[in-house]
């Protein structure tokens, strides 16, 4: 499957001004996902060429951390978290209200790329579960019926 | 003369509309034409009241909570602005039992101040622990940590003054201090409260452990899901660079000293040591085998000091205070307090810092209130997805290292999660070893496969397909993934697993 087009001067200018940090890699491939949203499976070669490492040892970085992605994602990204405190205040409805709301499940984006949904093991919130994230910012207290009031509160800023 | 009004910015509060909160109050007094300061300080950690409000007054800050935008107006009527009553008016902040029965040493400032003010926390005591330490030899301030006691608060309670000390005799031109700051835990957050919160006091923990060692470069490796956090601890670093707290010349001492902050990027694993050392290097986060120990290789190789949030959080104090003064808190070898956080299906979640000691009796029902369903308790999980589930025949336990070690369960990071009778205990047993299975590092078998194998194992268990013998085969498991494993992700993922089938057989189909 192709990709699709990708901003190559972003990544490169992302790649210089951080690759002579010690321990370049993971700010590098943060730069390259705050700016696009993902880091294009085109930018591993330029990465790899920069730090002197093989092609195989970046690819081997972005798929061991779970936050990296390498397709582009929804213009929303929602993360429900399945953690144990979460759990014990019905998060396990929440997920599945979450997955049947938007149609989609975990690692997926609606067909028109609102929202990408994805698990996330605690997101610091536990005394007021069971807590969701959208785009970085966290909800608690989160029942099936305030999910979809933020979700139309998200809709409603677009 | 403008009244203070406080507002939390912490995030658990934003989470519950402090955001929506501020900005009515904000709006409301200037339609009244109130001249008022708005704080956005940190969260007092009494999440049951969040958002909470309060308003200075000659007799000190009164508090109103929870506060929604619909209750704004009502407020004003009943002349909040001077502590006026209403029904959310819940009398001086400091009067809440809740909090007036704490003992807060290391979150001292947490709630009180604006996170990111360095005049506030100055006025607060702040950079007191620093200014001893700048007077003391490197083995001065080594020794008034080990005398305080203090243990490592990330969940293996290493004695820190020792681990300090093998650092400060290392040989190396240059050491690392590093914060784990990857509080990944379910049912933690005192990390998250401490870099939101009070971000100053984490810099001048590293400044001071520095100095104690000989390091001219710290790292807080933070995890990604807290961006809060990032944000406020980069502003109070360059506050901190700024006013000559961090540098190349630290108060005019000569001693430099760097701070920078670094992402991870959603590894649980990354929050052990060696993993996290992997990371901040650029791999993956691979658990290294021990020895070397970080304290003589650790980063790039070099000398470091690895300790959590809370642990170095602490030191300020400690160094203010003086080492004897936080020892007298505590009981038995655990010395000093813990950050408690009270969390999952309880009334009266939150932040409870106490000296170590108190029961788990206590903190349920005379803090939590009970469940927040109003159904029995259950079981708690104490000290993170890697901790025992204990049942209520244990909850008067006092919060110990040795005590809960004692009934083969740990303290860990002071995460206790609250489960109410509905909960399955097999189902969290087979979640603890999913949660293994997706988290672990791989780097050696027992964890990486093991927890696979035990999915399997318990879904046969659970769907009773030969189930005596599956129970068998789970506990054999346990036992290879308890002994052999190279971390405590893989060696302590049976702790979840054990306790639940040791402590509720029934839920497993046993009789």
């Amino acid at each position: 499957m192709s990709q699709p087009d990708w901003d190559k001067n972003t990544v490169a200018q992302v790649i210089e001004s951080l690759k002579d940090k010690p321990g370049a890699m993971l700010p590098i491939l943060h730069g390259i996902q705050d700016a696009l949203g993902y880091i294009p499976k085109g930018s591993v070669p330029l990465i790899a060429n920069a730090l002197n490492v093989s092609r195989a040892e970046v690819h081997g970085v972005i798929t061991f951390y779970h936050y990296f992605r390498d397709t582009p994602p929804g213009k929303h990204t929602i993360h429900v978290c399945r953690a144990e405190s979460c759990q014990s205040m019905n998060g396990s409805d929440l997920e599945a209200h979450a997955k049947a709301k938007l149609g989609i499940d975990y690692h997926e984006t609606t067909a028109d790329g609102a929202f990408s949904l994805e698990p996330v093991y605690c997101l610091g919130n536990c005394g007021c579960s069971p807590a969701i994230s959208v785009d970085g910012e966290v909800h608690g207290r989160v029942s099936p019926e305030r999910f979809d009031e933020i979700l139309d509160e998200v809709r409603a800023q677009a | 003369m403008s009244i203070k009004v406080f507002i939390p910015r912490d995030s658990s509060a934003l989470s519950l509309g402090a955001e929506k909160t501020a900005k009515a109050i904000a709006a409301e007094a200037a339609k009244r034409g109130f001249d008022i300061e708005l704080v956005r300080n940190g969260s007092r950690g009494l999440f049951y009241l969040e958002p909470l409000v309060e308003v200075e007054t000659a007799k000190g800050r009164v508090a109103y909570g929870p506060v929604q935008p619909k209750d704004v107006s009502g407020l004003f009527d009943a002349d909040f602005l001077n502590g006026g009553s209403h029904p959310l008016n819940l009398g001086l902040t400091e009067e809440i039992e809740y909090l007036k029965k704490q003992e807060r040493l290391t979150n001292a400032r947490v709630g009180i101040t604006d996170p990111v003010n360095l005049e506030d926390y100055l006025a607060h005591d702040g950079y007191k622990g620093l200014a001893n330490a700048l007077k003391l030899t490197p083995a001065e301030i080594v020794k008034q940590v080990t005398d305080s006691g203090l243990r490592g608060r990330g969940g293996a309670a290493f004695p820190t003054g020792i681990k300090w000390n093998t650092v400060l005799n290392a040989q190396g031109e240059q050491k690392y201090i590093v914060c784990n700051a990857d509080e990944g835990d379910s049912g933690t957050f005192s990390d998250r409260m401490i870099m939101e919160d009070d971000p100053f006091v984490l810099v001048e923990g590293m400044t001071i452990a520095g100095l104690a060692v000989g390091a001219t470069q710290g790292y807080i490796y933070l995890r990604v899901e807290y961006p809060h956090a990032h944000k406020n601890l980069n502003t109070a670093i360059a506050a901190a660079e700024q006013a000559g707290y961090l540098g190349a010349n630290i108060c005019g001492s000569g001693k430099a000293f760097n701070l920078e902050v670094r992402l991870g990027a959603g590894a649980y694993v990354c929050g052990e040591e060696t993993s996290l050392l992997e990371s901040l290097e650029g791999k993956r986060g691979l658990v290294r085998y021990k020895p070397p120990l970080p304290a003589i290789k650790g980063l790039f190789g070099k000398p470091t000091v690895i300790n959590n949030v809370i642990s170095l959080a602490s030191v300020p104090i400690i160094l203010d205070k003086g080492g004897e003064y936080y020892k007298n808190f505590g009981m038995g070898r655990s010395r000093g307090t813990l950050p408690i956080q009270l969390a999952g299906n309880i009334k009266r979640p939150g932040l409870i810092e106490k000296a170590f000691g108190i029961t788990l009796r206590e903190l349920l029902y005379d803090y939590g209130g009970g469940s927040a369903t109003g159904r029995p308790i259950k079981a708690v999980q104490v000290g993170g997805p890697l901790g025992s589930f204990v049942p209520e025949s244990q909850f008067d336990t006092p919060l110990d290292y040795e005590a809960f070690a004692a009934n083969w369960a740990v303290l860990g990071h002071g995460g206790v999660v609250v489960f109410d009778d509905t909960v399955n205990m097999a189902t969290m047993a087979r979640y603890a070893m999913e949660f293994c299975a997706i988290e672990s590092c791989g780097k050696c078998t027992p964890c990486r496969i093991g927890s696979t194998r035990g999915v399997e194992v318990m879904d046969k268990i659970i769907n009773n397909q030969d189930r005596a013998k599956n129970i068998a085969l789970l506990r054999d498991l346990s036992d290879v993934m308890l002994n052999s494993s190279l971390c405590a992700l893989g060696g302590m993922t049976p702790y979840p697993v054990l306790s639940a089938l040791n402590h509720f057989p029934g839920d497993f189909g046993v009789e």
